[in-house]
């Protein structure tokens, strides 16, 4: 009843589910160290100064990284206001308008575009601002996170667009309603959760960028004009992770733990709002 | 609800299969979730005859072939209850894995489903080197064996190398079936495998089915009833996962004992 | 507004191609194939830059594919149901970690761990080979590729499991009728199919490993030099041009510097529209229209 080679066909069945498994593991890993080891040298290198103080000159021990925290807020919310607009609207054009062969191009534009080197990013950046206004400043880090974001929101946004049946616009143009207030009204509005949810992953997305940020903000104390230099979190890190003293690879640490923390919060806050979607697609 | 529903025990002794039968299937029940698709169905399949599953859209038909070689359980939401003996073994029996099942039982689908990325000879043969045939004259043998009942050798034998989806649509649907039939199952079950093909490509199919009775049992579903009645030796009659009438097709065709059964026969229903 | 993905590609087109005007003026095709790097006698080449980036990609990739698809493969075709959902959102996390976080960690945690563990391991078994001969100091080329590998097992995974769901479930019945296990019918129905858009999630995979520089940076150990010995320290076209850039004297220098930037874009954005196009064109290899 059963051919000669059966065991052997079920053996290696089994290899499979046991080597595959295996690999799965070896993926989950790295993971699951980085977070034990951020958290534990993380956690017992926070202390209140790190959030209030400024980092102490070279040699003395103490302060904290007040200015960077601010600091990636700071640039976080410039590269909102210069990649959320365009992101949504071109994602807008992108579901709703725009013939199938442009659309295309620019689908195609934007997947390279997110496969562009972040350090490409940061120089291109650098010569297009650093060096006409003569130095690093705010203004720079947060344009060159904002263009990153522009193409990362686009497809999102269109994705999501995409997810609102049909019938809806058909439904509402068919009552006379124009085309515009349509997509407004009906279509960005059932798709408005899901647009949210892409700007808030590609924000946790750049907010860890530190490549493109390494010519553009200087990372200097409190800015206070966007003019000026600005100080950011996973910047600090690397500083002080290249540096030679034990007391800032402490502050290292910290840094990233707090950078850690941040991206995975918004990320697994996401999906935890987003679950549904999330889950009817598996 | 159908007033009685028939088993082979009320079956006439006329309309029962000669010799003993190829499947014995005995109260089968198959859920999704909470929902029922068959309902306690028990019926004797003949061997080396065809036996016609016909009835109205969602009644069970395609849920009660993928049980009988556990084809159910790919879905995890399917759930089986009932005994089905095939030649004697229990097929759900704890000790019988559904690979094995499979290969001693055959299936043909709706819409044909040949391997893309293999040639025409590499489909036909992929089932036996699956079950360690390695000889290369074994293999062309059963190549040539296989596409010949499936009637296709005559078209391809010429190009046994060229990829599958070369083939037309009632070829490929006819390749799926050599395949099939090159590890030799005991049975063959067939969803609708004519539904998607043009009348010349099923003509070819229908007589196949005819042919192959002589050395293999088949079971059929089919939509089509002139199909049913020429190509079939018995026919069951499902309705709302119920197996409402089961004999012998000339028997189903002219003189059901039914009233569902007629009016669905004759085109009054479903 | 969606233009503006065009507007932003001709904006790193050209601003790189100005920036690197003098070094392509002054070196012309010789700045690819030159090994001098040299501010004193303001003399720059890219090859040192160009082989390492290829070689951490190279050890990312055989070290990643294997693994991403395998998992890829567990998730869609082999795990129990309950294991899929916090795998595939473990993963995802994965994905989300800034590098420079890995790069931190790695410089950290794995060096020294390679460096104690796994690197006498290799020496001493694959020693007779110059790729493992030689002593480390830490951070090196090895080290640098494997920290790309697990940067990119997460895009590999997730871009490779979408092809896997997207192969017909027809094909996979069609392999279980024929009594085939479940990695049988992997291998026959589903792999097979799947083998172009799977090419196309490595090369997207390799795409992201050319071009990622916190990471390397921190734990490549950045020489402008070639290596035979994957324990010595190379470097990337991106980790040099991190390592490099705030150091830059003299226009020459910043304007080589553009002009790996140049380099470095001319082959990602290469990579990546071949990845585009596989993936773009993958609808599988399809069975044709029935008649
Ligand atoms: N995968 C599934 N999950 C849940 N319910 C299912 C599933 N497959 C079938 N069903 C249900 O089981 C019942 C029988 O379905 P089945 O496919 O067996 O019908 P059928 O007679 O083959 O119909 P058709 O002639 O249209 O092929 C239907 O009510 C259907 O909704
Ligand atoms: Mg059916």
């Amino acid at each position: 009843m059963t051919a000669p080679n059966h065991r052997w066909r079920q053996f290696k069945d089994l290899l499979m589910r046991v080597v595959t498994f295996a690999c799965a593991i070896l993926v989950v890993a790295p993971l699951i160290l980085i977070f034990y080891h951020i958290v534990k040298q993380g956690f017992s290198s926070l202390n209140f100064a790190f959030f209030t103080q400024l980092p102490k000159p070279l040699g003395e021990k103490g302060g904290g990284m007040a200015n960077a925290i601010v600091g990636t807020f700071v640039l976080l919310a410039e590269a909102a206001v210069v990649g959320v607009p365009v992101g949504v609207l071109g994602g807008v054009f992108l579901s709703e308008y725009g013939s199938s062969k442009l659309n295309w191009w620019v689908r195609f534009a934007a997947d390279v575009l997110n496969g562009v080197p972040s350090i490409t990013w940061g120089v291109v950046v650098y010569g297009l601002m650093v060096v006409p206004m003569h130095g690093a400043s705010a203004l720079a880090g947060g344009v060159v996170l904002g263009l990153m974001m522009i193409p990362l929101v686009m497809r999102t946004t269109e994705e999501v667009l995409q997810l609102v049946p049909g019938g809806y616009r058909e439904a509402a143009l068919a009552l006379g309603i124009a085309k515009w207030k349509t997509i407004v009204q009906i279509v960005i509005r059932t798709a408005l959760k899901g647009i949210v949810t892409g700007v808030l992953l590609a924000l946790a997305r750049v907010a860890g960028e530190t490549a493109p940020l390494l010519f553009t903000t200087g990372n200097l104390g409190w800015a206070h004009k966007l003019t000026e230099p600005i100080a950011a979190i996973p910047l600090q890190i690397y500083v002080y992770a290249i540096s030679p003293y034990d007391d800032w690879h402490r502050q290292a640490w910290a840094g990233a733990f707090i950078l850690l923390l941040l991206v995975l919060a918004i990320n697994v806050g996401v999906r935890f709002f987003t679950r549904d979607r999330f889950q009817s697609k598996t | 609800m159908p007033e009685t529903a028939t088993s082979p025990l009320n079956v006439p002794p006329e309309s029962k299969a000669p010799g003993a039968p190829a499947l014995a299937v005995r109260n089968l029940s198959v859920f999704f979730g909470k929902n029922v698709a068959v309902k306690k169905v028990s019926l004797d399949i003949a061997a080396r005859a065809v036996t016609a599953i016909i009835g109205p859209s969602g009644c069970g038909k395609s849920t009660f072939l993928r049980a009988i070689n556990r084809m159910h359980e790919l879905n995890p939401e399917a759930r089986m209850e009932g005994e089905i003996k095939l030649f004697g073994d229990d097929i759900y029996s704890r000790n019988v894995e559904p690979v094995v099942v499979r290969r001693r039982v055959g299936m043909v689908f709706q819409k044909s489903n040949p391997f893309p990325t293999m040639s025409i000879v590499d489909n036909v043969t992929v089932g036996l080197r699956l079950n360690g045939v390695g000889n290369r004259k074994v293999l062309a043998e059963r190549t040539e064996q296989s596409l010949r009942m499936a009637a296709l050798w005559d078209e391809v034998k010429d190009r046994l190398h060229a990829p599958a989806i070369s083939l037309s649509g009632g070829q490929q649907q006819r390749l799926c079936i050599a395949r099939a039939l090159a590890v030799e199952p005991e049975v063959l079950l067939m969803d609708e495998p004519a539904s998607a093909l043009d009348p010349l490509a099923t003509s070819k199919i229908e007589d196949l089915i005819v042919h192959l009775k002589k050395e293999y049992t088949i079971v059929i579903v089919t939509h089509n009833m002139q199909q049913a009645a020429r190509a079939s030796d018995f026919t069951a009659f499902f309705y709302l996962g119920e197996l409402v009438e089961y004999g012998p097709t000339t028997k189903i065709f002219t003189s059901p004992s039914q009233k569902r059964t007629e009016d669905y026969v004759t085109g009054r229903f479903g | 507004m969606a233009l503006a993905v065009f507007v932003l590609v001709a904006l790193i087109g050209y601003e790189l191609a100005r920036g690197s005007q003098p070094a392509l003026h002054k070196f012309g095709w010789h700045f690819l194939f030159s090994s001098d790097w040299d501010p004193g006698s303001d003399n720059y080449g890219a090859l040192p830059f160009i082989f390492g980036t290829l070689v951490s990609s190279l050890i990312a990739l055989v070290i990643a594919v294997p693994i991403s698809v395998a998992t890829a493969v567990y998730l869609t075709e082999l795990a129990p149901l309950w294991v899929r959902q916090p795998l595939i959102m473990f993963i995802e996390l994965l994905a989300a970690i800034p590098s420079v976080i890995l790069g931190f960690w790695g410089l950290f945690v794995m060096v020294p761990w390679l460096h104690d563990h796994l690197f006498p391991g290799l020496r001493s078994m694959l020693g007779f080979l110059p790729l493992f001969r030689g002593p480390d100091y830490g951070p090196c080329m090895l080290a640098a590729g494997i920290i790309l590998a697990i940067m990119i097992v997460p895009i590999i995974t997730s871009v490779s499991r979408e092809i896997l769901r997207s192969v017909p479930g027809l094909q996979r019945e069609a392999a279980y009728a024929l009594g085939a296990t479940r990695w049988e019918v992997t291998r026959i129905a589903v792999l097979s199919y799947a083998k172009k858009g799977i090419f196309g999630a490595v090369i997207l995979g390799l795409g992201r490993a050319l071009g990622e520089t916190m990471a390397v940076t921190m734990v490549i150990g950045n020489s402008p030099q070639f290596v035979a010995s994957l324990f010595q320290p190379g470097s990337t076209l991106a980790s040099w041009i991190a390592n490099q850039f705030t150091e830059a004297i003299g226009d020459l220098f910043y304007s080589s510097l553009f002009e790996l930037g140049l380099v470095l874009l001319g082959v990602t954005v290469l990579v990546n529209i071949f990845a585009q196009l596989l993936l773009k064109t993958f609808a599988g290899p399809s069975v044709k229209p029935q008649h």
